[in-house]
């Protein structure tokens, strides 16, 4: 098998506040609601509890964050996605739901340093004061979307792979 | 500046994280209906001075569609709410009624 890549192979910036790409990193959109097994699924996945509304529950290096009502996005690390998806189609067997691997048509970045919401708050329409631990926020970074939220002196910072370069550029500038 | 709570993610969004649907409550005419009905489906808007009622997608957020009660001439809104509904929700009326007593309710003549 080939090698996974990231989008930008680890590119990083340093400004006010350090931005580096981060991955590849393991993704599954979960769409599902009110499942009963739900909980069950997810936890065996994650090991985290089924996200309330805007809430993402961090384990490690896996997490489970709340996209939408009927949306879900696992995070875990990119060689134990297929051993995930198996374990989704066990546990949710019979139910309506939709699984789908987009480890791949995703980017993610971190922003990190004392003054990381500065360089989100030029680019995105959020209040970065308010924007509470563990809350998952998407919203737009400058042209298009992406998903954000604080973790470890920081931010983590996901979108879509083709305008991986573009979210770079937006965040190396802005940093400046 | 427009800014509207999400009613399914909670989250205050501005116009910019948002999409306008236009005018919320259409019915649809459609095969079997009379051309005056299906071209009034298509073509005849209210476009109110005062409330009204629009759709919203919230597209830079949970994708969802939803519905919002404001004034087109004061920017002012009275309330969002979901989708599911063929006509405002009660608290959504009682609502405009309090800022605007003399406003009522025209769907209820409606064809």
């Amino acid at each position: 098998m080939s090698d996974p890549v990231s989008a930008l192979n680890g590119a990083s910036a340093q400004g006010f506040a350090a931005i580096r790409e981060v991955g590849p990193l393991g993704m599954i959109t979960l769409r599902a609601k009110g499942l009963k097994s739900l909980d069950k699924a997810i936890k065996a996945v994650t090991g985290t509890k089924l996200p309330a509304q805007r809430r993402i529950e961090v384990n490690g290096d896996r997490a489970c964050g709340w996209m939408s009502p009927d949306e879900y996005l696992l995070i875990l690390p990119y060689a134990d996605v297929s051993a995930a998806l198996a374990s989704l189609a066990k546990s949710l067997a019979g139910e309506h739901y939709l699984a789908v691997d987009v480890s791949d048509a995703r980017a993610v970045f971190r922003v990190e340093g004392d003054r990381a919401a500065e360089v989100l708050a030029k680019l995105v329409p959020v209040d970065f004061d308010r924007l509470e631990p563990g809350e998952l926020r998407r919203s737009r970074t400058a042209q298009v979307a992406a998903a954000m939220w604080k973790q470890d002196q920081g931010f983590t910072l996901v979108c879509f792979r083709s305008v991986a370069r573009y979210v770079f550029d937006l965040l190396a500038n802005a940093s400046r | 500046m427009l800014i509207l709570e999400c009613p399914y993610c909670g989250v205050k969004a501005e116009e910019t994280e948002l999409s306008p649907g236009y005018e919320a409550h259409l019915k649809r005419f459609g095969p079997g209906s009379s051309p005056e009905e299906f071209e009034a489906y298509m073509f005849a808007r209210k476009n109110p001075k005062g409330v009204h009622f629009e759709r919203w997608r919230h597209t830079y957020g949970c994708g969802k569609w939803f519905l919002a009660a404001r004034c087109t001439a004061t920017l002012e809104v009275f309330g969002t709410y979901p989708a599911q509904v063929s006509e405002p929700p009660a608290d959504i009326i009682a609502k405009i009624q309090a800022r605007r007593p003399d406003w009522r309710p025209d769907w209820k003549d409606m064809k």
